[in-house]
């Protein structure tokens, strides 16, 4: 093979191995001067964007790693850690002690909720996805009743500025100003223009340490067996289900945090909508940068948050400027979401289609030479 | 070989299976060092052995076991296949159990990984204590090279030749200090003539080093090549141990297949010599797992009953699930003389073919539909049979009725047990299932009738029914029958011809007089400096 | 005993807890203040406008194509036809059966791709079927404002482009099917008879089609693949056909459903309508690849029942509106329940 066709070669696979970050990125370069911001500007975006989101996308990796898919049911997380949230406020805790206390008390919610998702995902086994993604509707429908009926009556709220007019009830909006952004100036630095949450990058880095040195651990090559195939790793002894649920829990309870960090940078508690994105968001940023439904790892949550988050401030200008509206950038972004996970699992169960019958061919039976 | 007691010692081993009685007073020593042969066809009980020794938990679920197994003088009874593996017990299966995306460490060392402490172990736990990688590698490397194979303890799995995979689930039983016997089913299936010498190659070496080995196989030059010692098991019995120096093949076949039971004498068949060809086959090839069929060629002759046998996984399913068109294939089938489109179920049903398959509950029957249904099915949309007409022809309805007729005539023709036309087929006995699936196949009313294993799963007294309908059907419509079986007694039973199948391709025909050495031969495997095909007898 | 336990263990739990529930509302209704009639009414022609919907589930899952998470697709067919029947202004029946007659090509040609893409995936039907419905609606938002609509009774008012969010049927064909012979007795209660005959016309097509040899052997195809393949069918067709008609009922369903509720949704309108739908014949007996016509009615009667009364009887009771919540909650549990259900074939 000639250096030049093996060149060719190289860049072929490269490419179509990372077809979703290019055609991101060509997107991107195309949009982008399009809308107007200043490079000023659009940095400090991604920055903030970086500390706000990277936590949760991280939330996704160990459920892909144990072979149960796109875990949609962060969203469980994300609702544990936002009662946490609300009883803090209630308790009128301000700044960073506030923030991990709302994490301290949320944990044990979360880890219930994980622990939940995982037996229902244990008995959906093959259909984990679409399962966890209507259990989180689910829940979300328990976490209403909680919060807009529960709370207030027989859960007593003394702060009344949580409770609706009506006596009982969470509002529809707290406003966080004693947790706000309570962690991300925690440790301040400017950079030029850019104001750089510090602190906030300091725990992200830490959950990247724990991710990476959890793969060296026993648990962490058992799950990975486990999402690789389930009946070796059975036949091998390794506990299957139960290592499934530990994936879960983790998760949720990452979510939980990470949804927790996203609302102190915010500074806002949409009580009954703040979550509604949270599980599609994070799935499409992993997925558009570079990871698959069995595989994803630490540098497809970076490089998925900044293409993510840079089409997502950019699409709503860059659609006025394209077709005279805001709205149709607006609505582009969220396709696009949707769209990205669509052609996520269309390419995933194919391709499992495909090597299943390969599989087939080459265990059993192979052709005499 | 040593003078010290066995290694294995099992005695006296009875097992039945719902009142099936699978094996009978089995005794076998293996001793350190030794490699045993453990030869049979399918049926006569190895893997029910092989089962018991292992302690699967199917054996306990079914009654358990009559009889001991001791290992080292002291008595075992194993409840799972992980007792067995800490006594020192390993089984290499014909299925791979590997993980595609490890290495070939990981999978040797799987779950048995060397482990190092850490900060955190104390507080959540001993599953988070990290990989010793460096170890681990060293001690895969060891095991590989135990084995006298080069392969590099970091490749992954999924880019392994079949060869090598099947080295690495052999390094991975090895590699444990305490392994002391090792069970190896049909291990050459999979891998070619120069890799499986590489294979007995290593398997002497495991044996010289002193752990002992049962080799399970077909391949009877495989086991005079490396076995010390053979047990050939027959309808659940030890007919004989001898050691490999003091037989030869044609006695190990005749043993391994023979009876002395009555084959089919000329007379009763209405089979009149007529040799008008309805079926030839020329060059198919099956790709079915595990049943692969690779260059077949044969003619079945109108009106007869054509038998085909073989050991299972050799090929002899493949035929008729690929000339139907349920697995890939390609060759060439005529019928009539004329050509039949290969993976074409529609046009093999079409043509005049119908097929009875040997998967019943997986293919043959609508478990979940009533067994009406399931009669009438098949012949209603291949030959538009129980549809009426409507709007001109435009609409073709559903005949109730007439499924419900068809049922009932069938159900009275088979005498098969049931509460009525609408019970749903699971609902039945294997037996009565087995007799849907010959209505179904009769109602299509073929020129040529494919049955797979007829009487398989079946208890004896509906055994003989299902054959005698066979019978019946082929008299009174002559019908040609193609029937595939494992067992060679129903097939001399009732065939005129049988041909047998070994490593995809015919080994011979014979007439069903034909004696036991002589089918068995043709079971067992090319031997190294004869003709590749036994001349066929007519 | 026995007896009772069998029929418990057949139905399930949650089935038997939501029909008692029921039961109990219609008990507790008159005492809160809620005319039994008017309940009636409300429930038979919330029956009517989602029976349809709910219909269309079930030719998927006869043939083992899981349950149709992607109804948005044939919902986005029908508002495409009802649109464009309103912007060539056509009014009353006729206005209803051009919006039929334009949905079919939408609804033809998008069942046909949905069901190339489903069997390319076998396995993973559900997943890809919601994903593919919630991508079609947010980029069919993006067109709802760029396809050049005119219809003065659409689009924004003050010289805006692109459809409203909500377009009234008033004038056009409001209600076409309900008033259609209807029977009304005292002020508050009535029977929107032409709805419902409507409703037993197209299921007692799919009715019929189930009695085809084709219908036959798409039933084939779910119960068993193999067979069916074994038996010279098509498998792949047949799935394509089912999808096909899940897409042309869910288009013809929300056609129905419009003209008794009176608007046409737009944009973000049928993002989640395939849940309802899907455990309405969920809760009406029916399993992840078997449901037949007897799920379809009982699962939608129970169901909208239940989202009928529990609003009405608890906020006469509680002063408050839980209608949202209970909506969610029973739905999705049921759901979730049915996917957590061991099949046969869970490859």
């Amino acid at each position: 093979m000639t250096k030049k066709t093996r060149f060719k070669d190289t860049v072929s696979r490269v490419f179509i191995g990372n077809v979703v970050p290019i055609m991101f990125i060509v997107l991107i370069v195309f949009a982008t001067p399009l809308s107007g911001f200043s490079t000023g500007y659009l940095v400090q975006e991604m920055v903030t964007r970086l500390g706000r989101n990277s936590f949760l996308v991280l939330s996704l990796l160990l459920p892909i790693m144990a072979g149960m898919g796109l875990n949609f049911g962060i969203v469980l997380g994300a609702m544990s850690g936002q009662i946490g949230i609300i009883f803090v406020t209630n308790w009128g805790i301000s700044g960073v002690s506030g923030l991990f206390l709302a994490m301290a008390i949320a944990t044990p919610l979360a880890v219930l909720m994980g622990w939940l998702a995982g037996i229902v995902l244990n008995r959906a086994k093959g259909r984990e996805m679409v399962t966890s993604l209507i259990l989180g509707f689910f829940i979300n429908g328990v976490y209403q009743l909680v919060v807009l009926y529960i709370m207030g009556k027989i859960i007593p709220i003394k702060n009344s500025a949580l409770v609706l007019s009506r006596g009982y009830g969470i509002r529809n909006a707290i406003d966080l100003k004693g947790m706000r952004q309570s962690l991300d100036k925690l440790i301040p630095l400017n950079i030029g223009d850019i104001s750089v949450p510090v602190a906030t990058f300091i725990l992200i880095g830490v959950l990247c340490l724990f991710i990476w040195w959890f793969g060296k651990t026993k648990l962490g090559h058992d799950m990975r067996a486990v999402g690789q195939d389930m009946a070796v790793a059975e036949d091998s002894g390794i506990k299957v289900e139960r290592t499934r649920i530990i994936a879960i829990i983790l998760s949720t309870i990452l979510a939980c945090y990470g949804q927790i960090i996203f609302l102190q940078n915010i500074g806002t508690l949409n009580t009954y909508n703040s979550h509604d994105q949270t599980a599609t968001f994070a799935v499409a940023a992993l997925l558009i940068g570079g990871a698959s439904v069995a595989r994803a790892s630490i540098p497809n949550v970076f490089v998925g948050v900044v293409l993510f988050h840079l089409m997502f401030v950019v699409a709503p200008m860059a659609g006025k400027q394209l077709m005279g509206s805001a709205m149709i950038g607006e609505y582009f972004r969220v396709f696009v979401s949707y769209g990205i996970i669509a052609l996520s699992i269309v390419l995933y169960a194919w391709k499992r289609l495909k090597e299943r019958e390969r599989a087939r061919r080459s265990l059993r039976g192979a052709k005499e030479p | 070989m040593t003078e010290q007691q066995p290694l294995l010692h099992m005695q006296g081993i009875t097992k039945e299976y719902f009142g099936n009685r699978v094996l009978t007073d089995v005794s076998l020593d293996v001793n350190r060092g030794e490699v045993l042969g453990l030869v049979g066809e399918n049926g006569a009980g190895k893997s029910t052995l092989m089962n018991i020794l292992f302690g699967m938990s199917v054996i306990g679920q079914t009654g358990g076991y009559a009889g001991t197994v001791s290992i080292d003088g002291k008595d075992v009874n194993f409840q799972n296949p992980f007792d067995a593996l800490k006594a020192g017990i390993g089984m290499v299966h014909q299925e791979f159990s590997l993980i595609p995306g490890f290495t070939a460490t990981e999978n040797i060392l799987l779950n048995g990984e060397v482990l190092q402490d850490n900060l955190v172990t104390k507080v959540f736990g001993p599953r988070l204590k990290t990989l010793d990688l460096a170890e681990m590698r060293a001690i895969a490397e060891k095991s590989i090279e135990l084995l006298g194979v080069e392969i590099s303890p970091d490749t992954l799995v999924s880019e392994m030749p079949v060869g090598h995979k099947q080295f690495t689930e052999l390094a991975r039983e090895i590699h444990r200090p305490e392994m002391k016997l090792l069970v190896l089913d049909e291990p050459t299936a999979v891998l070619t003539e120069s890799e499986a010498q590489v294979l007995l190659t290593s398997l002497r070496r495991l044996a010289a080093s002193g752990i002992a080995i049962i080799f399970i196989t077909h391949r009877l030059q495989e086991i005079l090549d490396i076995c010390d010692r053979i047990v050939i098991l027959r309808d659940g019995q030890v007919v004989k141990e001898v050691a490999t120096g003091d037989t030869d093949i044609g006695q190990v076949a005749e043993l391994m297949v023979g009876r002395s039971v009555a084959a089919k004498s000329a007379a009763t068949s209405g089979y009149d010599k007529n040799t008008e060809t309805i079926v030839s086959v020329d060059h198919l090839w099956v790709d079915m797992p595990g049943e692969t069929v690779r260059d077949v060629t044969l003619e079945v002759h109108k009106g007869e009953i054509f038998g085909i046998g073989g050991l299972a996984g050799q090929g002899k399913l493949g035929i008729p699930n690929g000339i139907m068109g349920l697995y890939p294939a390609g060759g060439a089938v005529t019928l009539h003389g004329k050509p039949i489109h290969l993976n074409d179920p529609a046009g093999a049903l079409a043509a005049g073919m119908a097929f009875v398959s040997e998967d019943r509950r997986g293919v043959g029957l609508l478990l979940e539909e009533a067994l009406d249904w399931n009669i009438a099915f098949t012949a209603m949309q291949a030959q538009n049979k129980f549809l009426r007409p409507l709007l001109g022809g435009l609409i073709q309805w559903r005949d109730d009725k007439a499924i419900q007729n068809v049922a009932l005539e069938y159900i009275k023709a088979l005498d098969i047990k049931c509460t009525g036309t609408d019970q749903r087929a699971e609902e039945l006995s294997g037996g009565n299932q087995q007799k849907i699936c010959l209505a179904k196949a009769f109602a299509v009313q073929p020129d040529v009738l494919f049955v797979s294993e007829p009487t398989r799963g079946i208890d004896v007294g509906a055994k003989s029914l299902v054959l005698e309908a066979l019978r019946t059907y082929n008299r009174k419509n002559g019908t040609t029958i193609v029937m595939v079986s494992s067992e060679l007694e129903e097939l001399r039973s009732i065939c005129d011809r049988i041909a047998i199948v070994d490593e995809g391709r015919i080994a011979g025909i014979l007439p069903p007089s034909a004696t036991a050495k002589e089918f068995g031969l043709l079971m067992v495997g090319k031997l190294k400096n004869e003709e590749s095909k036994v001349e066929s007898h007519e | 005993m026995n007896r009772i336990r069998g029929l418990v263990d057949k139905a399930g739990w949650p089935r038997i807890i939501i029909a008692m529930l029921l039961l109990s509302l219609f008990i507790v209704a008159p005492s809160v203040g809620i005319r039994v009639d008017q309940s009636m009414t409300d429930t038979i022609v919330r029956f009517g406008m989602n029976g349809i919907l709910v219909l269309g589930m079930v030719p998927m899952v006869q043939t083992g194509c899981g349950l149709n998470f992607g109804l948005p697709l044939g919902i986005i067919a029908g508002l495409l036809g009802a649109t464009i029947s309103i912007e060539l202004g056509l009014t009353g029946l006729t206005g209803f059966a051009g919006a039929i007659g334009f949905t079919a090509p939408f609804a033809l040609l998008l069942g046909w791709s949905y069901g190339k893409l489903l069997n390319r995936v076998k396995g993973n039907e559900m997943m890809i079927a919601t994903y593919v419905g919630f991508s079609s609606v947010s980029f069919m938002c993006m067109m709802w404002m760029l396809l050049p609509y005119r219809s003065p009774k659409m689009i924004w008012g003050y010289g805006g482009s692109g459809l409203r969010t909500t377009i009234s049927l008033e004038g056009f064909w409001i209600h076409i099917l309900d008033n259609f012979l209807a029977i009304r007795i005292g002020p508050y209660f009535m029977f929107p008879t032409g709805m419902i005959l409507f409703f037993v016309l197209m299921a007692w097509i799919m009715w019929a089609f189930f009695h085809t040899k084709t219908g036959t052997a798409m039933t084939a195809v779910g119960s068993n693949p193999d067979y069916a393949r074994a038996a010279g069918i098509n498998v792949d067709k047949m799935r394509t056909i089912a999808v096909i008609m899940s897409t042309v009922y869910g288009a013809v369903g929300i056609l129905v459903f419009q003209q008794s509720f009176g608007f046409i949704q737009l944009y973000n309108g049928p993002f989640f309508m395939a849940l309802p739908a899907v455990a309405a014949i969920l809760i009406g007996g029916a399993s992840v690849n078997k449901a037949n016509i007897t799920n379809v009615v009982i699962g939608t009667i129970l169901f909208q029942g239940i989202l009928t009364m529990t609003p009405s009887v608890i906020n006469s009771a509680i002063q408050s509106d839980l209608s949202e919540v209970v909506r969610i909650i029973v739905s999705d549990g049921m759901i979730v329940y049915a996917l957590t259900r061991v099949t046969r074939k869970s490859r």
